[in-house]
């Protein structure tokens, strides 16, 4: 494999780990008002990700700089072309992490309504831009020859982008349900499970669609393999919860994310986004790729910077790792 | 206004933003990270007090310096994407090294540093406060290594009219960075210092107006004010010194920069530096300026000796019209400016006072320190009305002193933003004009709503930010430690396991 290809699956794996660390923070943040009844649960909702969230959202940070450091005209292209969604992702992600730092440190409730009702809003919004993101780039956007886009701010707003969002928001929804049945214990857990196991077909269902329409778009044969597996590990996480094993759940979620990503990138390939226009404008990962020279730096970089990342954001997992309940909260402590 | 004017508004407002979080996290952590090593070594609860409550102080700010953070790692793609096109191949690596390398390291231990109180051993807790500290450190590194290359292209070559990565070693060591990263991170540190200094003397003067004893309290709020005025007066000598080494660069590598900072119209040897000017310094004819000057100091300040030639800004403007061409290239993307003069001068006012204001701020900070140092020896406090608001006013001149510095420089380099490495050895090709780097593909109103957006965003944010600020600052200890029924000091992680409260939560 050459080094480009090389970094085009380095960014779908970013990707992946961003959907699938933040997805669940999405979720939790989603469900703060419905499985969270009385400030002692939603306190807990929120501290099941307090110690973590903003290492998730780095994920997405050095997605961002490793698509600028490998695929410049990819990260130029994307981010211009969906400037409004980015815009709106941007502001949404500065609440909610202000919110979870300031939402406890003044002791009245219309202060933590206020917090409460940002990272909800926030939570909701951001899988949807995230969504709306990344299958355009799978989808295509209409580009002209410098890859600049034709047409109004609005074009991105097509119906398989729209399926696109709102199946990241259904899969966060749901993948946070889980995360939460595996995190706090008592009620709230109790409720976790039979959220994701009441709605967990209808919020797999538009993920599923979403394959299905970029299979049979831009798909090659190939991809039917992690399709197929996405489906069937999701429909074997209902079946897990049903008997409360949480972390297989969990775990059988995380495969259907990731057969979801291969299948999207998948089809994505060779480019890394195409022109609606004329498909002679297309990006492709040979073109847009950086220098050899550059691609090897950063290659090594990332050679001994992310298994670091990964055993030590893992650690922080373990020693975070007992479920959390309303015992555990301690009393409001501010001036 | 138009597309570019935009993105230059919106990329000055929520870069200059960025930044006044970001010397305060920099500075706070690793002062922070020291308070907590001393509590580690002598277990005295003095240092546990001001780890707690400085360390609070951080954690609100931090938050903010994380999410306007994000803005500005995705606005080069959005508002400049024709500049990330032609430098990505050079530009991305730092700031995919910086994600990599820094931001992750920064926000997992520091997740484990705020929630790791009863899970983590005092030893490797303290390690938690040290890693991310250092951290910012590293990515201050990263993004440094990045703008400087803008000031100062080093380590490529010309590939088809673009610049292709030669040597990162190159990029990681330019002349440029190695001068601005030590005078931004003392400018970090001038700003920590002050900010310790104002807010622990306010503290002193409401207790001893007050009439409070001189119990323990009052000594840690002392010694707190003593050890801030000490780090910013220490930083103080050392922006003085990484400034002159930047001065020299900056006369060697930008000479427009330079004049512009001194609105030097006409050539001079010996050169006269200029302290303060009336009259309109707009006008590089030298008729409308009357200035106040210390002969010798420029020609000292830019080479070292008190006979250099330093070049005006008239004969530069000549100079590089020779050398970069006196019309901008004939590019539709260009707008109105396709085939338009040049002009190479840099916006004066903005430069003359932005270099003196960088200066006149530290200079004011500087001194109060020591003022603070003089009058506080030995236990003592002045009691007079106007210490305690004055001390907290002075927390604003490193901020503002780092704001103008800021804008010098990045202003001081139009209308380059890939200003052309001087050099000729195949990199003097290397270089971008501002215009040429707004995204062609995003619509005015799109920018502006975006525009709109983020600062009303960030204006509502700094109110909250201040206000918990001054909130905890009131608060004082008692807000920050643990309440004195359960056991606060997290040293046997053991038994905490399995106890039933979390000594922290959201
Ligand atoms: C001299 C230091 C410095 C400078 C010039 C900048 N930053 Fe910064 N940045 C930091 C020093 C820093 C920091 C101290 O490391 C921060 C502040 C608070 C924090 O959490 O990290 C940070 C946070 C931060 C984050 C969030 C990281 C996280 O989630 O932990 C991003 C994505 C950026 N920055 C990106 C940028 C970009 C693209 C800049 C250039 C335009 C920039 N910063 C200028
Ligand atoms: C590595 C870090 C930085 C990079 C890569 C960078 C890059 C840029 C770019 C691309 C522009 C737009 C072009 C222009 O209008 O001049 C710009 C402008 C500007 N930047 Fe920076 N910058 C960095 C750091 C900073 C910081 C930390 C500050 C201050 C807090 C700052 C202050 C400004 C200002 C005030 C402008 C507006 C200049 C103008 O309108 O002419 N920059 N910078
Ligand atoms: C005697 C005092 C000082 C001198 C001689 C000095 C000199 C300089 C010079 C020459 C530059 C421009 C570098 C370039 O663009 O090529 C600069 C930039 C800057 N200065 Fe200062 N400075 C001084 C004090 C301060 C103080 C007190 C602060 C803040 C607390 C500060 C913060 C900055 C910042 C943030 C920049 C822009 C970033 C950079 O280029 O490093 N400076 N300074």
């Amino acid at each position: 494999m050459d080094l480009p290809a090389f970094w085009f699956c380095v960014i779908a794996l970013l990707w992946l780990g961003y959907l699938f660390l933040e997805g669940f923070d999405f979720g939790v943040g989603m469900l703060l008002p419905i499985l969270g009844r009385g400030e002692a649960e939603r306190r807990v909702l929120i501290n099941t990700i307090g110690p973590v969230w903003d290492g998730n959202e780095v994920w997405l940070i050095v997605a961002g700089g490793s698509m600028f450091a490998a695929f410049p005209g990819w990260y130029a292209s994307l981010f211009s072309t969906a400037y409004l969604p980015l815009t709106v992702l941007l502001i949404v992600l500065i609440g909610r992490g202000v919110a979870f730092e300031y939402r406890g440190k003044v002791d009245t409730a219309r202060w933590r309504k206020s917090w409460d009702a940002v990272i909800v809003l926030a939570s909701w919004a951001a899988p949807l831009m995230v969504g709306l993101m990344l299958s355009a780039t799978v989808f295509g956007l209409p580009l002209n020859a410098n890859g600049d886009r034709v047409g109004s701010p609005l074009v991105i707003l097509t119906w398989p982008n729209v399926l696109g969002a709102v199946s990241v928001l259904a899969f966060s929804l749901l993948h946070g349900a889980a995360f939460l049945a595996l995190k706090t214990e008592g009620e709230v857990r109790a409720r976790a499970q039979r959220f994701a196991l009441t709605l967990g077909v209808p919020l797999l269902a538009p993920l599923a669609a979403l394959l299905l329409v970029a299979q049979l778009r831009e798909g090659a044969s190939w991809t039917w393999i992690p399709l197929l597996t996405s489906l069937a590990a999701g429909l074997a996480a209902l079946g897990r919860q049903a008997r409360s094993r949480d972390g297989q759940a969990f775990t059988l979620q995380g495969i259907a994310l990731a057969g979801a990503v291969v299948t999207l990138f998948g089809a994505l390939w060779p480019n890394v986004l195409p022109s609606t226009l004329d498909p002679e404008w297309s990006l492709s990962v040979a073109e847009t790729a950086s220098s050899p020279y550059t691609l090897a730096v950063v290659s090594w970089v990332a050679a001994f910077g992310t298994p670091a990342v990964l055993v030590y954001q893992g650690w922080t997992y373990w020693v975070f790792r007992k479920r959390i309940g309303t015992k555990h909260i301690p009393p409001v402590h501010v001036p | 206004m138009d597309l570019l004017d935009i993105a230059r508004w919106q990329f000055g407002i929520t870069t200059v933003y960025h930044f006044l979080m970001v010397p305060l996290t920099i500075g706070l952590a690793i002062l922070v990270a020291g308070m907590q090593t001393a509590w580690y070594r002598t277990g005295n609860e003095r240092y546990l007090k001001m780890t707690k409550f400085w360390g609070k102080l951080m954690m609100v700010n931090f938050a903010m310096g994380v999410v306007t953070g994000i803005v500005q790692e995705f606005q080069f793609g959005m508002a400049w994407s024709e500049y990330s096109r032609f430098v990505g191949d050079v530009f991305g690596a730092p700031l995919a090294m910086e994600g990599i390398v820094a931001f992750f390291v920064e926000s997992v231990f520091l997740g484990l540093w705020i929630f790791g109180w009863d899970r983590l051993s005092k030893r490797v807790h303290l390690a938690c406060a040290w890693a991310f500290s250092l951290a910012t450190v590293a990515s201050a590194y990263f993004i440094l290594a990045a703008n400087s290359w803008m000031q100062h292209p080093v380590g490529v070559k010309l590939v088809d009219g673009e610049p292709r990565l030669s040597s990162i070693w190159a990029v990681l060591t330019n002349s440029t960075l190695l001068a601005a990263f030590p005078h931004t991170i003392f400018g970090c540190f001038a700003v920590a210092g002050t900010f310790v200094l104002g807010i622990a003397a306010w503290k002193v003067w409401k207790r001893d107006r007050a009439g409070a004893p001189h119990d323990e309290d009052r000594r840690v709020w002392h010694k707190s004010m003593r050890v801030g005025a000490w780090v910013a007066l220490v930083a103080f000598a050392g922006l003085a010194v990484s400034g002159d080494v930047q001065g020299k660069l900056m006369f060697s590598q930008q000479p427009m920069k330079m004049a512009s900072a001194e609105a030097l119209c006409h050539t001079e040897q010996p050169a006269s530096f200029s302290v303060f000017a009336y009259g309109d310094v707009s006008q590089p004819d030298c008729e409308s300026v009357k200035s106040l000057t210390v002969p010798f100091l420029l020609s000292y300040l830019a080479h070292g000796d008190f006979s250099t030639e330093v070049k005006g800004v008239q004969q530069l403007q000549q100079e590089y019209e020779q050398k970069y061409g006196a019309n901008y290239p004939d590019d539709p993307r260009l707008g109105e400016l396709a085939g338009e003069p040049i002009d190479y001068q840099p916006n004066l006012p903005v430069t003359y006072w932005g270099f003196r204001l960088m200066i006149g701020f530290g200079a004011v900070s500087a001194l109060s320190a020591a003022a603070v140092l003089w009058f506080t020896r030995k236990g003592r406090f002045p009691t007079g009305r106007w210490w305690g608001p004055l001390a907290l006013a002075s927390i604003a001149t490193p901020f503002l002193a780092n704001v103008f510095g800021w804008v010098f420089t990045e202003m001081g380099r139009q209308p380059f933003v890939v200003v052309p490495n001087p050099n000729p050895s195949g990199v003097d090709g290397v270089r971008m004009y501002t215009a040429q780097a707004v995204s062609s593909g995003v619509a005015p109103g799109e920018m502006l709503t975006s525009l709109i957006a983020l600062t009303s965003v960030y204006a509502v944010l700094l109110v909250v930010e201040v206000f918990l600020m001054v909130r905890y600052a009131r608060g004082g200890f008692e807000a920050v430690m643990p309440p004195k029924h359960s056991d606060g000091g997290g040293d046997d992680s053991d038994s905490d396991e399995d106890s039933d409260v979390l000594s922290f939560a959201y």
